[in-house]
């Protein structure tokens, strides 16, 4: 994999990500480059910025400091974190899909799985009702989603059901980027293999570029070519994920490696 | 002088009808499409009162029409004022709660959800169920809420020959359609928006069809249908059958056409297709 990588351009970059909430460092001087069709890991503690992150990478925010470029031929290599609220909403719906461990925040609970996925494709302006339905039936079964069940109430399924419509909803329009953030996690353990299955499957037939965060080192084995690990704002180590799980170099990461009820 | 309407309705009609209203005006006030409801009668008593304006039921006799609920059958002309009081005046309350958020969607011309509650609707049951309040997109850019009309009275807004205002007094907003205004009720591609289909109703006073009708429960325990519009009844009555003959021309025509051909679209295979 290391040769091919060397010999591609990164599809995104960040440089010299900086944040501030208050008084805390939520980012310093965060860089990363993912390449494309790579599933990258980000892992750490709870409050190492690994969500304020990825809140980043999808636009909801922007950070004091830093340049964000997505290489894609639809987004002009142009800093996305100097765009405008309009634009970021723009190339959000259009080029970025995201799965959220709480599916209430990805999700309308009061709207049916079927209109969710819809719910995208209206947004970015497709307005036939044939087109919706094929749309839906198409990323819900790539999600692996019963069709029979399409038209019921988020509300009413299981969890792992819930992270499979938000999984089709963040695809349904062909992201080139899709960020999951702790997709599994919540989920009981024998769901949560088979959601990872799908992710996996998903991966090897489209090559979709992914962004996975998690606490869980489980789950970033099994889906992640390479990860980095952060703590207090900052990266602290990245490589390939055999490399950085099999022989951590920082103390921080070897806890996290090793630490195992 | 104590207002003579309760405190929960009307009074944005009313706000913006006692403005508009001069000695010379001649005024109809209904409500549910019927003159001599109590709401109507009173209102109506109380313009004339405070203004000195005339009274009258007669659809083109009005200079101003103060309503709630319908839009007359008769077309309105580009001399009279239509002042429709409004109980919900934005559309995206149902799909957005936060309001500063619906304010930057209509800025951001982001109204892809309302589509999004017309496809629950297609999916749960079949068509277009919205009684009232059927979104409207105004001269291609601002989704507005007809607030109180039924779905047969919302096309008869587009290119009117009339102004037509909106107010509601508790949220303390006025909004407007000019004359001559691209007025299209949300639809998709290939799903079209439709008025309730009365076709198969006919007045029981009058004889008349292809208006829009209420349903009345009668003595022996099924329902009959009259027409909604009362100054249009009273116009029927007078000349059997044909109302044409005292009445002027309406927006659906005796065979249910609207008066602008195509503008009402019809799925393959429906009979109701032109």
């Amino acid at each position: 994999m290391m040769h091919k990588l060397l010999s591609i351009q990164p599809m995104l970059r960040v440089t010299g990500a900086n944040h501030r909430y208050g008084a805390i460092d939520a980012l310093r001087d965060v860089s990363l480059e993912v390449y494309p069709g790579e599933v990258f890991g980000i892992v750490g503690e709870s409050g190492s910025g690994k969500s304020t992150l990825l809140r980043m990478l999808n636009l909801q925010e922007v950070p004091d400091q830093g340049k964000y470029t997505i290489d894609y031929p639809d987004i002009p290599g142009c800093d996305l974190f100097s765009l405008d609220r309009l634009e970021r909403q723009e190339i959000r719906t259009r080029h970025i899909g995201i799965v959220y461990q709480n599916p209430h925040l990805g999700l309308r609970m009061h709207n049916t799985s079927s209109g969710n996925i819809a719910s995208r494709l209206l947004i970015a302006g497709e307005r036939s009702f044939g087109k919706l339905r094929d749309a839906a039936r198409t990323s819900l079964s790539a999600s692996d989603f019963p069709l029979d069940r399409m038209d019921e109430l988020p509300a009413r399924l299981s969890g792992g059901m819930q992270q499979r419509v938000q999984l089709a909803k963040a695809i349904a329009l062909r992201p080139c980027l899709l960020l999951l953030d702790e997709p599994t996690s919540g989920l009981d353990l024998s769901v949560q293999a088979r959601v990872l299955d799908t992710l996996k499957k998903l991966q090897r037939e489209t090559r979709m570029t992914m962004v996975l965060v998690s606490h869980d080192l489980g789950v970033i084995r099994t889906l992640a070519d390479r990860v980095m690990v952060m703590k207090k704002g900052e990266v602290i180590e990245s490589g390939l994920t055999d490399q950085i799980l099999q022989d951590p170099q920082d103390p921080y990461t070897q806890e996290l490696v090793y630490a195992k009820l | 002088m104590k207002c003579p309407s309760p405190a929960v309705g009307e009074r944005g009609g009313l706000q913006v009808t006692l403005t508009l209203t001069g000695q010379e005006d001649r005024i109809k006030v209904f409500d549910q499409g019927a003159d001599e409801s109590v709401n109507a009668a009173n209102l109506r008593r109380f313009i004339a009162r405070m203004t000195g304006c005339s009274t009258t039921t007669d659809t083109t006799q009005a200079t101003i029409l103060q309503s709630r609920h319908r839009i007359p059958e008769e077309m309105l002309r580009d001399d009279q004022i239509l002042v429709l009081q409004v109980p919900d005046p934005e559309p995206l309350r149902s799909v957005e709660f936060d309001t500063s958020r619906a304010q930057e969607m209509h800025a951001f011309k982001d109204y892809g959800l309302m589509w999004l509650k017309l496809y629950e609707q297609l999916v749960r049951y079949g068509s277009f169920i919205q009684g009232a309040s059927y979104p409207v997109m105004v001269h291609k850019r601002y989704v507005m809420s007809p607030s109180p009309i039924p779905r047969w009275d919302t096309p008869k807004l587009n290119q009117s020959a009339h102004l037509t205002i909106l107010c509601a007094g508790r949220e303390k907003r006025i909004y407007a359609i000019p004359p001559w205004t691209d007025v299209e009720p949300l639809e998709f591609s290939d799903r079209f928006f439709h008025v309730e289909d009365h076709s198969e109703w006919v007045c029981r006073l009058s004889g008349v069809r292809h208006k829009f009708m209420n349903e009345i429960p009668l003595a022996d325990g099924t329902s009959g249908f009259e027409l909604s519009d009362t100054g249009y009844l009273s116009k029927a009555l007078k000349s059997g059958s044909d109302p044409a003959q005292s009445a002027g021309a309406c927006y659906f025509d005796a065979d249910g056409h609207f008066h602008q051909p195509g503008f009402l679209k019809f799925e393959e295979g429906d009979a109701r297709k032109e």
